[in-house]
């Protein structure tokens, strides 16, 4: 033996471990390359997508690039008073140049979003503008309206110069930058997005408990019953899994409507007075029920198949050692659910924290959710960008839950059906 | 479920409340979806039992929703069912191929950053389906397929996809590569062994993750609503307009026909599991 090591060499004469290390990084891109095609694909048409929403959220260009002059001539101004004549001039000229392109209404909305009284005093200038004289445009402008002389309104313009903005997160929590730069919630009757996201949070987090209370009998009783009889019922699990959810939604509407099945027999076993029927949708109960009933198999499935395994010997161990079956049922069988229960709630309340379609068809005006809200922004006001701020503040607490998910349960061991 | 005879009798009565418990939430899962059914026959343009169904007079149930479904000149179901049938079929398509190819990749030991990657291709299905649609809503716009088939169909393969890496990456992890690699041993090239030896076995995997794709685009309406114009109406948007506007009995009578199309989906999916199971030695 001689007392150095000598390499080991493979056929060609390169040394084992270089050309092991070759083929590793060989195969390690022969397996991304396989992964490539999709995950190029969702990173252009959906992360980016959501990096755009990020951009416009906070995006506040438009303002900055209707008034370049303005801005130029205001950065030396300090706020205390009236600006001087420069900035009035550059702010005319700026002025002049929208009213050739038809733009001043957009500035108006713009301006409008930060100080109420804007929309009539640029109508009331662009009519006037035309006939001013060249040269002591100070005078003219205040002249047109005694907002225009206002000190407030000039700082207003002031604060849309960043091309940056957090305005619009500020409002999704019913904050907003006042005069003198601080920010400060709105008045108490008009703070209505927290009222949505405390709702959104409350519906998600019952819904999660009713799910769970009614999902454990019955995944523990699909797991311990035999074969035959559990894929039987399975399918009660299954069925409304596999139905559309526009369907399901559908019929709870026929259920719990005022002459619906539900008040019916309500009415039939003397709980309310026929005259005195109970609203049980387009509220907040019928998005739990429905939700309730809709988002279950997302319980149980998860539930089942960790209960699946627990062998029945444990429990039987545990009553034999002199635990009655409830204390055998606490100490042993139910820690061993636990995986089970942390990967169900989570999932259902990721599931209930972001839902939509049901809460707008039975949730009436005490039942919607932030979801619809956002909707609501891209639809119907075209705030697109307050949409995405709302939009980003619900994901980011969704990655958090979906962070969590992944340390319990691993995202590898989501099971389907 | 029987009970031993030596069982204390409070535990006997326990057993039968928790058997009473269950019975209740199995009709809460299942009984809303036949109330459906009856009163899609229903003679009456009202979406309650009548006097007549309850008495099962004959005259009080028709086929006319039925009958205004199909033939109604104002109800655009037909363009709708076409409309939803061949994107579900294209997404299902495009799902399944880029999902499966991930899904042999992301099963490979060699994998590298294996989680955060799964992570991301996961993403669509976690992230709450309104902020899916804002962002392929911008995506779409931007790229001019707004209110186009294409632009639906590439969104519900966005949508689909994680269904197919799920499935059939848990049917991979039971997969046993020494086949393939017996296989490249005689002499077959990688696309041969994948098209001869690796899909045959997976193909259970593959077709219940198509199915989720399928149902997925099929019953998909949050992203629709931003992308589809006039021309791309599908079902669900159909659905949606109609239980905003009035809950015609129309309605349920399409409602009957996806429940039909549901009860069929299960079954091919559950034949499918067990198939798959039987074949990965894991039937117990």
């Amino acid at each position: 033996m001689s007392s150095e090591i000598k390499q080991i060499l493979t056929t060609d004469g390169i040394p084992l471990e270089v050309s092991l290390k070759k083929a590793e990084r060989k195969n390690k891109i022969k397996a991304f390359l396989l992964v490539a095609p999709l995950l190029l694909f969702l990173i252009i048409t959906y992360v980016f997508p959501i990096g755009d929403m990020l951009f416009r959220s906070i995006d506040d260009k438009m303002v900055t690039q209707m008034l370049p002059k303005t801005f130029k001539a205001m950065e030396t101004w300090d706020g205390q008073e009236l600006p001087e004549e420069e900035v009035f001039a550059a702010f005319h000229e700026d002025f002049i140049k929208l009213v050739e392109d038809k733009r001043e209404g957009k500035l108006s909305t713009q301006l409008n979003y930060t100080k109420n009284g804007f929309k009539s005093i640029i109508k009331k200038l662009r009519r006037k503008s035309k006939s001013f004289e060249e040269g002591n445009y100070k005078e003219q402008i205040m002249a047109v309206h005694k907002r225009w002389a206002d000190v407030e309104y000039w700082r207003a313009i002031k604060r849309r110069a960043p091309e940056f903005t957090s305005q619009k997160y500020l409002k999704g929590m019913d904050m907003y930058v006042n005069e003198e730069g601080k920010i400060v919630s709105v008045e108490e009757d008009r703070r209505i997005h927290r009222v949505l996201w405390l709702r959104t949070l409350e519906i998600a987090f019952f819904v999660t408990v009713f799910c769970f209370l009614m999902a454990y009998p019955i995944a523990h009783l699909l797991a311990t019953l035999p074969m035959k009889y559990s894929n039987l019922l399975m399918i009660c699990v299954l069925l409304p899994f596999w139905t559309s959810l526009l369907v399901r939604t559908a019929s709870w509407m026929i259920l719990l409507q005022q002459q619906g099945i539900v008040n019916d027999f309500f009415v039939g076993i003397g709980l309310v007075a026929d005259d005195n029927r109970p609203e049980m949708m387009y509220n907040k109960t019928g998005s739990y029920v429905a939700m309730t009933q809709i988002l279950l198999p997302f319980m149980v499935l998860p539930l089942y198949s960790v209960m699946k395994t627990i062998s029945p010997s444990l429990m039987r161990a545990g009553k034999s050692l002199g635990g009655t079956p409830f204390v055998a049922f606490w100490k042993v069988y139910f820690p061993l659910t636990i995986p089970g229960i942390g990967a169900g709630c989570l999932l259902v309340f990721i599931l209930a924290i972001g839902y939509y379609i049901t809460p707008a068809l039975v949730g009436g005006a005490s039942g919607t959710l932030i979801s619809n809200q956002i909707a609501f922004h891209m639809k119907s006001t075209l705030d697109w960008s307050f949409a995405s701020a709302m939009g980003l503040m619900l994901l980011s607490g969704v990655l958090v839950i979906y962070w969590l998910y992944n340390k319990i349960v691993g995202i590898d061991n989501i099971k389907l059906g | 479920m029987a009970l031993p005879k030596y069982t204390e009798p409070h535990y006997r009565i326990w057993h039968y409340i928790y058997l009473t418990i269950c019975a209740a939430v199995f009709f809460f899962l299942i009984a809303p979806l036949f109330v459906i059914f009856p009163l899609s026959f229903n003679a009456e343009e009202f979406l309650s039992f009548s006097d007549g169904m309850k008495s099962l007079d004959p005259d009080a149930f028709s086929l006319r929703w039925y009958k205004d479904m199909i033939y109604g000149t104002k109800n655009p179901w037909g363009l709708a069912a076409k409309n939803s049938f061949i994107i579900a079929i294209f997404a299902t398509i495009g799902s399944v191929i880029l999902g499966t190819v991930a899904a042999l990749g992301l099963s490979s030991r060699h994998m590298p950053y294996k989680g955060l990657i799964m992570a991301v291709l996961i993403s669509p299905m976690i992230v709450p389906l309104i902020i899916s649609g804002v962002a392929i809503f911008f995506f779409m716009a931007k790229a001019g397929l707004a209110a186009t088939h294409t632009g639906i169909v590439l969104a519900h393969i966005i949508l689909g996809t994680p269904f197919v890496v799920i499935t059939v990456t848990a049917t991979l992890s039971g997969f046993d590569h020494s086949v393939t690699r017996a296989a490249a041993s005689l002499g077959s090239d990688p696309v041969n062994t994948f098209m001869k030896i690796t899909l045959p076995l997976i193909l259970p995997g593959v077709i219940s993750g198509g199915l989720f794709a399928f149902v997925t685009s099929f019953d998909e309406v949050v992203v629709v609503l931003f992308l589809a114009g006039l021309e791309n109406t599908t079902i669900p948007i159909q659905m949606w307009t109609g239980l905003r506007e009035q809950l015609s009995p129309t309605i349920l009578a399409v409602a009957t026909c996806l429940i039909i199309l549901s009860t069929l989906i299960l079954v091919t999916a559950e034949l499918l599991r067990r198939r798959s199971e039987r074949l990965r030695g894991i039937n117990r």
